[in-house]
């Protein structure tokens, strides 16, 4: 009973490894795309651009096509979630292109990056949203956000002066734009939601 | 609606096994508050929306014993670590991060290499540089010199590095801004002045920074109570207050701030 943290190379999985472990989890950093194979479930991180994470990412596109493609539960977090759509405004490089849809930069009306709590607005039941309400706070930090062509995967928003994708479900596939591992007891919650899921 | 943010600061006298959490008044006179990863759980217990290390020690051993800092508290503590405080490098900057910091703050390095905050910014995300920028005020004008209205008269803000102890000529609030240009994701805006003498935050330094970024402002320096953060939310765009002495000689709990600004209309997370 384990979970794979793809680590390919980008920014700083610590983190996400530590919040994992200590909800028991059984985190494994995954450097090689051929061990990405006998997991319950699948965590994607990302920090930095879009097209650096691609380009570090793409090695792997096949193995995370085939555990997605098996059904396999897999978290993307922040760019993480990014690279699930087609295309950002970040750079040139193709998304995986999962989830339909385009991830632009937030408007010159507000501070760019979003950096803070903010609370959701939850669109639907959700596996890893269970026990979460629209009074709970979670930690984003992100320059782009991310505008899904068919809004039935939304599974909550954030309000940061526009509507903004805060989670996103579509059966074994979820990504949150916030970071679950810097979100308190609240973001562990949705760890251990995502693992419950992972062994059912 | 994103909320404003409480930081507690713990500063690190780092030359001793777990380092210790100090505090001095205007960068002076030190006193001694705790163990930083025990106060760091305690903070984050309180509802602490981040916390930021600042490692204060002149001695060479300290490197390790800020990575073991970081790795105990990154244990038990799941929300953003700043960590700052005599990175020089890029492979300081890597070496806080693999012990698990999410930010790095950089303040003399910046000054005297500024590339470094776009290093920073391409390997981890602008989001993971914040710039410090410890500021004094000065009487007087000059070439380049941002002036601001203040309760003393117009005045212009000078850059420290080294801790405070010595003084660059390079105006605060231009540095503000040319730290953004490069990459920054936010900024740390200490006022000397203020700083340690509870007599409440610096408000026109802080909306002369506010009112020229569009990153983030977390404002620091004079917290004494809850009314400055209040005062410093109502009264400037800083996106986040930073304090230390308040928290950590029981005078206030984060939960208390947090409550008292809650109850005068401050969005805060509870």
């Amino acid at each position: 009973m384990t979970i794979a943290v793809v680590d390919y190379g980008v920014g700083n999985l610590f983190s996400i490894y530590n919040a994992l472990e200590h909800i028991e989890a059984g985190p494994q950093l995954i450097t090689e795309p051929e061990d990405l194979t006998g997991f319950d479930g699948v965590v994607v991180p990302g920090v930095g651009s879009f097209g650096r994470c691609m380009r570090r990412l793409s090695r792997f596109e096949g193995s995370l096509r085939q555990a997605l493609e098996a059904g396999t539960p897999i978290l993307g977090i922040c760019v993480g979630m990014q690279i699930l759509f087609d295309r950002s405004e970040e750079s040139p490089e193709e998304g995986l292109g999962w989830i339909s849809g385009d991830v632009i930069r937030l408007p010159d009306s507000v501070l760019v990056p979003q950096m803070g709590w903010n609370t959701l607005s939850i669109k639907k039941e959700a596996e890893i949203l269970e026990g979460i309400s629209d009074e709970d706070f979670f930690y984003f930090v992100h320059s782009y956000h991310c505008v899904p062509e068919d809004r039935s995967v939304l599974a909550a928003t954030t309000d940061y002066g526009l509507e903004i994708a805060a989670a996103v479900s579509r059966e074994n596939l979820f990504a949150v734009q916030f970071h679950p591992e810097k979100s308190g007891e609240k973001g562990l919650k949705i760890l251990e939601n995502f693992m419950r899921f992972t062994r059912c | 609606m994103l909320a404003r943010r409480i930081i507690p600061c713990l500063d690190c006298d780092l030359a001793v096994p777990q380092g210790r959490v100090v505090k001095g008044i205007e960068f002076k006179q030190i006193r001694y508050a705790g163990v930083p990863w025990e106060l760091a759980t305690r903070y984050y217990e309180e509802g602490a929306d981040e916390i930021v290390f600042l490692d204060i020690t002149a001695s060479s051993e300290r490197r390790e014993t800020m990575k073991s800092v970081i790795r105990t508290t990154a244990k038990n503590v799941f929300i953003p670590l700043a960590v700052g405080g005599g990175i020089k490098s890029i492979d300081d900057v890597r070496s806080v991060f693999k012990a698990g910091a999410d930010k790095v703050t950089v303040n003399t390095t910046a000054l005297k290499r500024p590339e470094i905050i776009s290093e920073i910014a391409e390997e981890y995300g602008s989001q993971a540089c914040v710039v410090a920028i410890d500021a004094k005020r000065r009487d007087g004008t000059g070439d380049g010199r941002v002036l601001v209205p203040t309760p003393k008269g117009e005045s212009w803000f000078e850059c420290s590095f080294y801790g405070g102890r010595e003084f660059t000529g390079v105006d605060a609030i231009a540095w503000a801004m040319k730290a953004e240009a490069l990459g920054a994701g936010e900024i740390l805006l200490t006022s000397m002045d203020r700083d340690g003498t509870y007599d409440g935050f610096d408000l026109p330094l802080t909306n002369a920074v506010c009112e020229r970024v569009r990153i983030p402002v977390i404002a620091s320096g004079g917290c004494g109570n809850a009314e400055h953060i209040f005062e410093v939310f109502s009264k400037t765009g800083a996106s986040a207050a930073l304090a230390a002495s308040i928290f950590h000689y029981g005078e206030w709990g984060v939960d208390e701030v947090k409550r008292y600004l809650a109850e005068r209309g401050i969005h805060v997370r509870i």
